[in-house]
């Protein structure tokens, strides 16, 4: 042994083995440094390597293995102890990192395997998304297609310009060889080429509308490939080369009709037109899905565009035909209203131009009338006085329709006086009725004002016509009248339920009823009797003299008068009842001085004619007497009544104006009172009137009465009206001439 | 009766009293003269022409019953009859007055006889008639109504 602690190599080191491996070592230790230079190198360099603890772990393991080998260098020849030591040190560390290094192998190798897993799913994606894209695109492509087509085919309305269109536009997208459409007939059991893209031959071509091929397309929406041989492919005259892939695809013609349904209209529409698209031979072109779809869509539109044109053309249609129509219409409405001006100037002028020569007529027969005339001449006078009436009635009943029917009519609103109203009306029919020995009497309710804001005139031929017509078809009997204000109950007519008249502070409705014992009217006619000209058949009414226009006016007027009319009646010979509703105003304060007219009827109130005048009275008969002066006291006068001829020439004094004489009775001598009358007052300037109260009318007598000096005879018994006349007439002439 | 009714019923009852000849124009005049001065005018008349009447009719059954019967006497009450007959418008006893006094004067006292008791007989039914109506009239008056008619006959 030697003293310097060195350690001798197992084998000599001049071997050659020993050299090799002396040199690999070297080598090995050359490497193992640079390998984690690399690997520190390539990692700075990189920014994403997640695993430094393992690089450093792994480059400590690596540079360690590489210091073992670099010692074991040495090894080979002679070596101390110390090397020897550091070999062993190196050793160890080398395996506790190495062994370190593999656990931790166990736990990173997975995961960097699994990035690698990753990284190839991420690879496949992009494949996926790439491909995605590039359908989008193609269908992007479509769409702008489509709707660069649609464009097209929608700027125009126009179903030629349309077809055209689609052709061209389809021709050039999808660069084909041949486009065509084959639209169905009339009769709809053929198919006729109607347009075609490039080929100008002879339209006209027809197939049946059966065959097999057809009916394969219209039966699906989608474009179907068909075999280039079927005759509707058969776009060329003569087939001397084969074409390309065929599609046909069918073009729904919708209807009008068609677009008030909710569902798509592909399920009622029953026409397809048939679009064939041929692909040029020359190329190995295929018919792509995403062309398919193109063709399909473009139909579609198509089908939308058409019928849009179809509706537009309607529409157009329909427009000038309206436009003709209105212009029609224009003019028609032109020359009715000339017609009406024409007719109205025309009623005007014949109404005045009628009017004038029958009010002539009237007026002079009335004035013949009071000329002294042979009775078979008075007749001859009363008849056309009688006619020229009626006539002049016509007249004002026809303008006055008329007037009514185009709505000129106004009513004149004025203040009226309604008992006036009623006591004119009656005293126009008075003489009539009296003819008849008609009784006709007149109520008012107590409630009914005096006063009312109305129309006057039109109110009065209301109330005149209808009494007028109780008048005329009542034989025998009596008539009865009452006015009154109408409360809301009274007011409905159960045959006019929507007549709901509603009084106010202003207005009130005046209910008015004549209801005779007449003739009656049948329930049935009651509907017609108030139209116009519509005469009653009914037998038994020979004086149905009239124009049949009264009861219409009436209505009219009534309802202008926002009221209601109607006639009752149980039936024929059972008499009538006419009841009218009119809405009158009612008069404030300031009216009740505005009086268009003085009335003429008898009022309660005293008239202040002959107010204070002094009369006397000479009756027999108490009953006579009492009633004699109630009508005196009536009239205003201040009576003093005696019952025999001296009282009378007693009592009376030359204040007493007039004095009245019952010349009746025989026990009395009239004549001779009336000759001391006079010489009573024949000192005096003036000596009372003079007047006999005569039972029957004696000629003989009368002229003994004026003879004796009385001044006027007044017949029994005494109405206030004739007693009033007679009195006027005395007052103002100073005789009573035979009244 | 509500108001109207009555004063219906008393329209239709005057009615049917001028229709059966049983009163005349006469008659509508005297409610004429009747106004819130002389609201009784025709009862008070149609009361004095009662008594009037009947007190002549008394007098001429007296008269017809005398052995001698004064003809000059009968005429004059009838005749006054007849004018107060007239004068309130009892028409069918101003009628039978008529006839009355035209037996009179032929001095027929059988037949003057049967006209006085023609003459009675409608002198009370015009009493019954008239005072029908003026119960009416009441009643109307007393449901606070008027009378405020007019009545015209011809």
């Amino acid at each position: 042994m030697d003293a310097c602690h060195c350690i001798e190599p197992q084998w000599p080191a001049d071997e050659l083995l020993m050299k090799y491996q002396y040199i690999s070592d070297f080598f090995i230790a050359l490497a193992y440094f640079s390998i984690p230079l690399e690997l520190v190198y390539f990692v700075k360099k990189s920014a994403v390597f997640p695993y430094r603890w393992v690089l450093v772990q792994f480059g400590s393991f690596i540079v360690l293995c590489g210091a073992t080998h670099l010692i074991s260098l040495w090894t080979f020849t002679m070596h101390s102890r110390t090397v020897a030591v550091v070999m062993t040190t190196a050793k160890i560390l080398t395996a506790v990192v190495s062994c370190a290094t593999a656990l931790m192998l166990v736990h990173i190798i997975p995961d960097l395997l699994s990035v690698k897993k990753r990284e190839l799913y991420l690879k496949k994606k992009a494949a996926q998304l790439d491909r995605e894209m590039g359908l989008i695109r193609t269908q992007e492509e479509t769409g702008r297609y489509v709707r660069m087509l649609t464009h097209e085919i929608r700027s125009t309305l126009d179903r030629h310009t349309i077809l055209k269109t689609t052709l061209i536009e389809l021709g050039r997208t999808l660069a084909l060889e041949e486009c065509a459409l084959w639209m169905p007939t009339h009769t709809g059991l053929e198919l006729q080429l109607s347009y075609t893209l490039r080929h100008q031959y002879p339209m006209g071509f027809i197939v049946p509308i059966q065959l097999p091929v057809i009916n394969q397309v219209f039966s699906s929406n989608r474009a179907v490939k068909i075999s280039s041989s079927s005759p509707v492919a058969r776009l060329r005259p003569a087939g001397k080369y084969t074409t390309g892939e065929v599609v046909a695809v069918r073009v729904p013609l919708l209807h009008l009709s068609n677009f008030q349904i909710n569902d798509w209209p592909e399920l009622m529409t029953k026409r397809y037109a048939l679009m064939v698209l041929v692909l040029p031979s020359d190329s190995a072109r295929q018919w792509h899905v995403h062309e398919l779809e193109l063709v399909e869509v473009v139909a579609d539109q198509v089908a939308v565009a058409l019928s849009h044109a179809a509706i537009l053309e309607e529409s157009m249609r329909a427009r000038d035909l309206l436009m003709e129509q209105n212009v029609a219409l224009d003019l028609a409405r032109r020359e009715a209203e000339t017609a009406v001006r024409a007719h109205n100037d025309f009623l005007a002028v014949m109404n005045h131009e009628m009017r004038t020569p029958v009010h002539a007529i009237i007026a002079l027969s009335s004035l013949l009338q009071e000329t002294k005339l042979t009775p078979e001449q008075r007749l001859m006078v009363e008849t056309i006085l009688r006619s020229s009436s009626l006539l002049a009635t016509l007249i004002n009943d026809v303008l006055d329709l008329s007037r009514l029917k185009d709505g000129s009519f106004k009513l004149d609103i004025r203040t009226l006086s309604l008992h006036v109203l009623f006591w004119e009306a009656l005293n126009l029919i008075r003489p009539i009725a009296s003819v008849k020995k008609l009784f006709v009497t007149l109520s008012f309710s107590s409630d009914m004002p005096e006063h009312a804001i109305g129309d006057e005139k039109r109110l009065m031929q209301v109330l005149l016509n209808i009494v007028g017509n109780a008048v005329k078809f009542t034989r025998v009997g009596s008539i009865s009248i009452s006015a009154s204000v109408a409360k809301s109950e009274s007011l409905r007519d159960p045959r006019a339920p929507g007549f709901f008249p509603v009084p106010s502070d202003n207005h009130f409705y005046l209910h008015v009823q004549v209801k005779d014992t007449g003739s009656g009217i049948n329930p049935q006619e009651i509907p017609n009797l108030f139209t116009k000209f519509a005469q009653s058949q009914s037998s038994g009414t020979k004086n149905s003299s009239g124009s049949g226009l009264g009861l219409a006016i009436s209505k009219r007027f009534v309802n202008l008068m926002e009221g209601h009319i109607w006639i009752e009646s149980e039936g024929l010979g059972k008499g009538s009842t006419a009841i009218f509703v009119v809405k009158l105003g009612i008069p404030g304060r300031s009216h009740e001085s505005i009086l268009p007219f003085v009335p003429k009827v008898p009022e309660n109130r005293v008239p202040t004619k002959f107010l204070g005048l002094k009369v006397v009275l000479m009756d027999e008969n108490g009953v006579g007497r009492m009633v004699t002066k109630g009508i005196l006291m009536h009239l205003g006068c201040e009576v003093l009544t005696v019952s025999s001829g001296d009282e009378c020439l007693r009592v009376l004094i030359h204040e007493h104006k007039v004095v009245f004489l019952d010349v009746s009775l025989p026990s009395i001598d009239s004549y001779e009172l009336s000759v001391r009358i006079h010489e009573k007052f024949s000192q005096h300037f003036s000596r009372p009137f003079i007047v006999a109260l005569m039972g029957n009318r004696d000629k003989l007598m009368t002229e003994n009465c004026l003879r004796a000096g009385m001044d006027g005879v007044v017949p029994k018994p005494v109405s206030v009206e004739k007693m009033r006349s007679a009195l006027s007439e005395l007052l103002e002439h100073g005789l009573l001439l035979d009244s | 009766m509500e108001l109207n009714q009555l004063q219906r019923s008393f329209l239709e009852y005057t009615a049917a009293l001028f229709r059966e000849g049983f009163l005349d124009s006469q008659f509508s005049q005297l409610y004429q003269l009747q106004d819130e001065s002389n609201p009784e005018f025709v009862v008070e008349v149609v009361s004095l022409f009662f008594e009037d009447s009947e007190r002549l009719i008394n007098d001429l059954s007296r008269a017809l019953d005398q052995t001698i019967v004064d003809f000059r006497k009968i005429d004059a009450h009838v005749h006054q009859l007849k004018g107060s007959s007239s004068s309130i418008g009892a028409q069918r006893v101003k009628n039978s007055c008529v006839s009355f006094r035209n037996f009179c004067e032929a001095q027929n006292i059988e037949e003057c006889s049967k006209c006085l008791q023609q003459v009675k007989q409608e002198y009370l039914l015009i009493k019954n008639k008239l005072e029908a109506l003026f119960q009416l009239e009441k009643q109307i008056v007393a449901a606070g109504g008027a009378i405020n008619m007019v009545e015209w006959m011809l």
